[in-house]
C-alpha cells in the first residue's frame, strides 16, 4: 500500500480494500518505528489522525468521497493548525498551540484529508539543511550522516522514508525544490499567489509560496488541486478562474509526448559551479527529454548571477519585519527574568531566537536602517525586476527551463552550518525563480554516489499543469521517482 | 508589534559597510530588540562581513530606470471595507488569550512602561 500512488489509494479507499482508520494507523505505526532515526516529525497526535481518518471513512461510506479522502498527509510546522502545536522549528513557538487554521490546512480539511503529524524544518524556514531547528536536524533517509535539504526537510524526508504519502512544504528560495532533489522527491512551488499564505507563518512574504512534495508529478498535480485557490484573506493571493493541474498528465499520450515542446538550457545553469556528478545526469535527463520529442535551445540568464546577493537583502529585510511581532506579549516565548518592558523583548528574542534567526533579522534591520534603504533594499528590487525580465526573454525562446535543482547531492550533517555564505550557495539554482515569482519543480532524475539528484524544471507563470505534465511524462520514461531508500520496512 | 522609535533609525553611521564595526552590531541588534553579549556580537560581526561580501556584488550593477519589483505580477493590493467581519468576538478574545503569557480581563499584560 505505502507504495501506491495517491490515485491508487484514493481507489483502494473507495474500493473498500482499506480503510482511512487502517491507513493512518499503518502511517502512524511507521512513524512510530523510524522516526527516531530520522526526526522527521516535530508533532504526532495519533488520537486526532485517526478521529480525522474516522470521520473520511463515514464520509466515505456516504458515497461523498474526493482525490484525498481519509489520504494522510503530512504538513510542514509552520502551517497553523487548529489545537495543533505550531513551532515553525523555533523555541519561540515552542509553546503556541494555533488557535486557528492555515488556508492550506483547511483546504485538505475540506477535502477530507487526514492530517498525519507536523514536520520538522529549519526554524522560521531559514536555511537550506534543516539544522537550525530548534527540534534538532532532520537525517536523510538515503544516509543518515547528511542532511535532506530545508527548509522543508522534514517533509521531504517523511516521504523518502514512506512515513507518509505526500506532505507540504514552503519554498522562499528552494526550500521545497532542493529538499526534493536530496530526498529523491517530486516538488514543486507553484506561482506566486496561487496558494494562500494565510496562516502560514511568515519568512519573506514576497517570495514564500507553499507547495506539494510527492512521490511523483501525477500526486503533486492532485495535491496542488487541493491547495490552490483565490483566498481574500492573503492580500497577495491571486484571483484565478479554478483549474484542473492533472489536465495534462491525465490526457492521452503518444509515442512522442512531448513532440514540439521547446526546453530552454540556460547557459548560466551549465558554466560550472554544479558538480560534474550531477550535472552528468542532468545531461542525461535531457538526452531522454530529446527522445520524448522535446528540442533544446540555449538561452541566456545574464543576471542570474545576482540573484544570491538580491536574495540575501530582500528575504531578510522582511523577515526583520515580520518577525518583530514575537515580543513574548501576545504569544510564544517570554524570558522568565527581566527588569523592564525593554529587557523582556530584548531577553525574550535573544533566548527564543536561534542564530541563524538573528542574523537575518540583524541583516535585514540593518539594510532597511536609515541611509541604507535605497542602496540595499530597492537595489535589490530592482535587481528582482532584471532577474524576471531575464526569464520573460528567455520564455520568448522556450517552454520550460530545464538545469540542475540544487549544485550537489546530499552534503553532510555540520557540513556547512558553521559557514552561512556557504549555506546560501546551495541555492543558487532555485533563488531567481521565487524572485521572479515564477512555477518551479524538482523531480529526480538518478543517484551519484547512492545519492539522489534533481533535475529542476522552471515554467512561464501559471503553466503548473504544463510542468507537472512535462515532469509525468519523463516520470513515465524511466523509474528514478520510483526509487526508495533501504532500512524503513 | 515592538515599537521602534523613529530616532533610533538615525546615526547608524555615514560610511558603507563593506564592513560593519561592532558598535554598529551593537546597534542594530538594540534596533531589533535582541540582547547580544559581547562575545556574540563578536562571532556575529564576522559571519555579517561575509554576507555583505556576497551582498555587496549588487553595488556594481546600473539599475537606472528600472522599477523596483515587489510583486511578481504587479498587483494592487486589495481593499476591504473597514468594518467588523469576525462573529463571537468574546470567544475569540479568549481563545487567541488562551495562548498568551499574561492576561487579565481581556488585555494583555506586560511590566509596567509609566512610573
Amino acid at each position: 500500500m505505502i507504495e501506491h500512488s495517491l490515485q491508487a489509494m484514493a481507489a483502494a479507499l473507495a474500493n473498500k480494500e482499506i480503510s482511512s482508520v487502517e491507513l493512518t494507523q499503518l502511517y502512524l505505526e511507521r512513524i512510530a518505528r523510524h522516526n527516531s532515526q530520522l526526526n522527521a516529525y516535530i508533532t504526532v497526535d495519533p488520537a486526532r489522525s485517526l478521529a480525522q481518518a474516522d470521520a473520511a471513512d463515514a464520509r466515505l461510506a456516504r458515497g461523498e468521497g474526493g482525490p484525498l479522502t481519509g489520504i494522510p498527509i503530512a504538513h510542514k510546522d509552520i502551517f497553523c493548525a487548529s489545537g495543533w502545536l505550531t513551532t515553525c522549528g523555533s523555541k519561540m513557538l515552542s509553546n503556541f498551540v494555533s488557535p486557528y487554521d492555515a488556508a492550506v490546512i483547511a483546504r485538505f480539511h475540506a477535502a477530507g484529508a487526514v492530517m498525519l503529524g507536523k514536520t520538522n524544518m529549519d526554524e522560521f524556514a531559514m536555511g537550506s539543511s534543516n539544522e537550525t531547528s530548534f527540534y534538532g536536524p532532520v537525517h536523510n533517509p538515503w544516509d543518515d550522516s547528511r542532511v535532506p535539504g530545508g527548509s522543508s526537510g522534514g517533509s521531504a524526508a517523511s516521504v523518502a522514508a514512506r512515513l507518509a504519502p505526500a506532505a507540504t512544504g514552503t519554498d522562499t528560495g528552494g526550500s521545497i525544490r532542493q529538499p526534493a532533489a536530496l530526498c529523491n522527491l517530486t516538488g514543486m512551488k507553484p506561482t506566486y499567489g496561487v496558494i494562500s499564505r494565510y496562516g502560514m507563518i511568515a519568512f519573506a512574504s514576497s517570495l514564500d509560496q507553499a507547495g506539494p512534495l510527492g512521490r511523483s508529478a501525477a500526486d503533486c498535480a492532485i495535491l496542488l488541486n487541493a491547495m490552490a485557490g483565490f483566498d481574500e484573506r492573503d492580500s497577495t493571493s491571486l484571483d484565478r478562474p479554478a483549474e484542473d493541474f492533472s489536465r495534462e498528465i491525465n490526457a492521452t499520450s503518444t509515442a512522442k509526448p512531448l513532440a514540439g515542446l521547446k526546453i530552454g538550457l540556460p547557459e548560466e545553469f551549465f558554466a560550472g559551479g554544479c558538480s560534474p556528478e550531477v550535472m552528468q545526469l542532468v545531461e542525461a535527463a535531457i538526452g531522454e527529454y530529446r527522445q520524448l520529442g522535446a528540442e533544446t535551445v540555449s538561452i541566456r540568464l545574464p543576471s542570474m548571477g545576482l540573484s544570491v546577493a538580491a536574495y540575501y537583502v530582500i528575504a531578510p529585510a522582511e523577515a526583520s519585519s515580520n518577525l518583530a511581532r514575537f515580543d513574548g506579549v501576545r504569544y510564544g516565548y517570554r524570558a522568565p527574568d527581566y527588569q523592564d518592558l525593554n529587557d523582556m523583548y530584548c531577553k525574550s528574542r535573544a533566548q527564543g531566537f536561534g542564530d541563524e534567526v538573528k542574523r537575518r533579522i540583524l541583516i535585514g534591520t540593518y539594510v532597511l536602517s536609515h541611509g541604507y534603504y535605497d542602496a540595499y533594499y530597492l537595489q535589490a528590487q530592482r535587481i528582482r525586476r532584471l532577474i524576471a525580465n531575464d526569464f520573460a526573454s528567455a520564455f520568448q525562446k522556450c517552454d520550460v527551463i530545464i538545469g540542475p535543482t540544487s549544485p550537489s547531492t546530499a552534503f553532510q550533517l555540520g557540513e556547512k552550518a558553521a559557514d552561512p555564505v556557504q549555506m546560501y550557495l546551495s541555492d543558487i539554482y532555485t533563488i531567481a525563480v521565487n524572485l521572479a515569482g515564477l512555477p518551479g519543480i524538482s523531480i529526480p532524475c538518478g543517484f551519484a554516489g547512492g545519492l539522489p539528484a534533481g533535475l529542476q524544471l522552471i515554467g512561464d507563470y501559471f503553466t503548473e499543469a504544463r510542468l507537472l505534465n512535462i515532469a509525468h511524462r519523463y516520470q513515465q520514461a524511466n523509474a528514478w521517482h520510483l526509487q526508495r531508500p533501504g532500512g524503513f520496512d | 508589534m515592538i515599537p521602534y522609535m523613529a530616532s533610533s533609525f538615525n546615526n547608524l553611521g555615514d560610511f558603507l559597510p563593506m564592513s560593519l564595526t561592532l558598535e554598529q552590531v551593537r546597534r542594530v541588534a538594540h534596533l531589533a530588540r535582541i540582547e547580544i553579549s559581547d562575545v556574540e556580537a563578536r562571532s556575529t560581526l564576522g559571519q555579517l562581513n561575509e554576507i555583505f561580501g556576497l551582498i555587496e556584488e549588487m553595488q556594481a550593477v546600473d539599475t537606472q530606470g528600472i522599477e523596483p519589483m515587489a510583486h511578481a505580477q504587479d498587483v494592487a493590493q486589495r481593499l476591504r471595507a473597514d468594518v467588523v467581519s469576525e462573529s463571537d468576538q468574546l470567544a475569540q478574545r479568549a481563545a487567541f488569550q488562551a495562548i498568551a503569557p499574561e492576561t487579565e480581563a481581556g488585555l494583555y499584560l506586560v511590566p509596567k512602561v509609566i512610573e
